[in-house]
């Protein structure tokens, strides 16, 4: 049973944030989702702090192995979440933890004050990807800008702090040295690649935002070396994912230094995939890879 | 009634060319019978994702018809292959397995539920979108609701599946009028036409319109349903990656603002709902 941050889980599977509606999932499967619940913790969609309806479509784009997104965070907002989801969330056996973003760090210290005030989150994750208005830097990837948010976020909670790391910056490694030297219990990494694809039908961008993140399989090598050289030198746990669609993809992270792994586009294809992928790597039952 | 949890393999148990389409059935042991205007998420057990490259997600396909069987339920899909996933689908021989997730999405509503004072319903389908309106149909015959059927194709390769889903003893249904654009069969032009000169006569103003097809039709009938008054239900179709809510990709714009899930709040939509059906 692996213990992360001093949460005890049944298993080393999690889903990413804002892969897994669990309370959609459990409206199209029924009450089989909360007994059979694929992952060990379950992660939030990313809460910010008015409610968002999210990018115009179109928002995906099938890419070789992986898809492209650019769903643009819809969400109720902290209110709505807390008032609407959150009970229904904390129906689920397993722990709860809440990914927040907000733009500046007021705004964040409200998120991460309000979900520190509630007994039913177990964790909060905290999504850098997004410019903050005052600098017009994106907070995650620039190593000082996190470690300022990390020191004001810090002391309005004792809950663990998840810092999710973008892949979009030369060294993700310098930018968790600084998320745990402003108190980060745990980074987690890595969040989509930016990327784009263009509909050669219509010769324009293929989503509507014109660019998006990169998922799914093709990113997996890149996610294992970006973890590679965080884990090296930091101290606290890492949660990696980045295209694990089986128990052999899992024992890689593992074994690069990950705690525990995140399941995000598999569930897609397989809405049962964080369980399929708990027992592969409870029973070591997969295949090698192919060396030919 | 919900799915299963999570996805299952079923086999195939015929796939043959009907025009420009296949036509394929599956034998589903464990899933219960769909509601009409529901879909699946299909992916084939092989050359589907496994060495990279594409098909890599799961496509959206609605039911055309199901029925139960000894083993099982059978269950149709009218596919055309535009893409690595429809190609694959279309490729699919007796025997194969299929990773099937489902039945997904809502359905249908009875012309009653739709509107108290409705008297009958007048099915408007274009295309592939003729499959989803095979299954209503039955399900309205089966229940003695009074109904006619519009049905809209390009040309006759792009009316694979009518023999199919729409005759009987090699006869056209006598519910079913036709309309083609090149002139093949039926009325000369559009399938629209044929609601429009229906809508402007008082016999289908008590009715309620179903209809699917391609998002140009989608738009037409909601803009003259919407013109006479008429309650319609579109099964709309979106990009979607998971089928369960989970993607968030199969966005549709709202009529008040902000979109809605497709996946889990449609593929049938009250055409009063949306804003206009975008072109994707």
């Amino acid at each position: 049973m692996p213990d992360f941050c001093g949460i005890q889980l049944e298993h080393p599977v999690i889903n990413a944030s804002g892969t897994y509606d669990a309370i959609a999932a459990r409206k199209v499967f029924g009450e089989a989702v909360l007994e059979e619940f694929p992952f060990s913790a379950f992660v939030s969609k990313t809460i910010t702090p008015e409610p968002r309806a999210g990018n115009e479509p179109r928002r995906i784009w099938e890419t070789p192995a992986g898809m492209l997104n650019s769903i643009g965070l819809p969400n109720k907002g902290l209110e709505g979440f807390l008032a609407e989801d959150l009970p229904r969330l904390a129906e689920l056996a397993v722990p709860l933890i809440v990914s927040v973003m907000a733009t500046n760090r007021e705004e964040f210290s409200r998120l991460v004050a309000a979900v520190e005030a509630r007994d039913e989150v177990a964790a909060i994750e905290l999504n850098v990807s997004c410019p903050n208005v005052h600098s017009g830097l994106i907070v995650g990837e620039q190593p000082s800008e996190t470690e300022a948010l990390l020191e004001v976020l810090r002391p309005l909670t004792g809950k663990p702090l998840i810092v999710k790391l973008t892949p979009n910056v030369a060294a993700p490694e310098a930018v968790a040295v600084a998320a745990e030297a402003g108190g980060a219990d745990a980074v987690s990494l890595i969040n989509t690649l930016k990327a784009s694809a263009i509909d050669p039908v219509a010769r324009a961008p293929a989503l509507a935002a014109g660019h998006g993140g990169l998922s799914g399989p093709a990113v997996r090598p890149i996610a294992l070396q970006q973890l590679r050289a965080v884990a090296a030198v930091t101290e606290i746990p890492a949660i990696g994912m980045g295209g694990i669609s089986c128990g052999a993809d899992a024992a890689e992270f593992l074994t690069a230094g990950a705690t525990l792994v995140a399941v995000g586009t598999e569930s897609f294809r397989d809405p049962r995939a964080g369980s399929r992928i708990a027992n592969e790597l409870e029973t070591g039952v997969y295949a090698a890879p192919s060396r030919l | 009634m919900t799915a299963p949890f999570g996805r299952r393999l079923c086999e195939v148990a015929a796939n043959k060319a009907t025009g420009g389409y296949r036509i394929f059935s599956l034998l589903d042991r464990d899933g219960p019978t769909p509601a009409p205007g529901q879909f699946y998420m299909l992916a084939g057990e092989h050359s589907w994702g496994e060495d990279g490259g594409r098909p890599f997600l799961p496509r959206a396909i609605s039911v055309a018809e199901a029925a139960r069987a000894k083993e099982g339920v059978r269950l149709d899909f009218l596919v055309e292959a535009v893409g690595p996933g429809t190609d694959r689908l279309c490729e699919l021989e007796a025997g194969e397995e299929v990773w099937v997730a489902g039945p997904l999405g809502n359905s249908f509503s009875t012309p009653k539920q739709v509107n108290p004072d409705a008297a009958g319903a007048v099915l408007v389908g274009g295309g592939i979108g003729i499959a989803p309106m095979a299954i209503w149909r039955r399900h309205l015959v089966e229940r003695g609701i009074p109904l006619r059927v519009l049905l809209g194709f390009r040309n006759q390769e792009h009316s694979g599946g009518l023999d199919e889903l729409f005759c009987a003893g090699g006869t056209l249904c006598p519910d079913v009028r036709l309309a083609s654009e090149d002139g093949h069969a039926g009325h000369q032009g559009y399938v629209t036409d044929l609601l429009a000169t229906m809508l402007a006569g008082d016999d289908a103003t008590s009715a309620v319109v179903y209809s699917c097809g391609p998002p140009a039709m989608l738009e037409a009938v909601r803009a003259l349903c919407s013109e006479h008054g008429v309650a319609c239900e579109l099964a709309m179709e979106s990009p979607m990656a998971c089928g369960f809510g989970a993607c968030f990709g199969c966005a549709v714009p709202k009529v008040d603002g902000g979109y809605l899930r497709l996946c889990v709040e449609g593929p049938v939509l009250r055409g009063d709902s949306v804003a206009e059906v975008a072109h994707a």
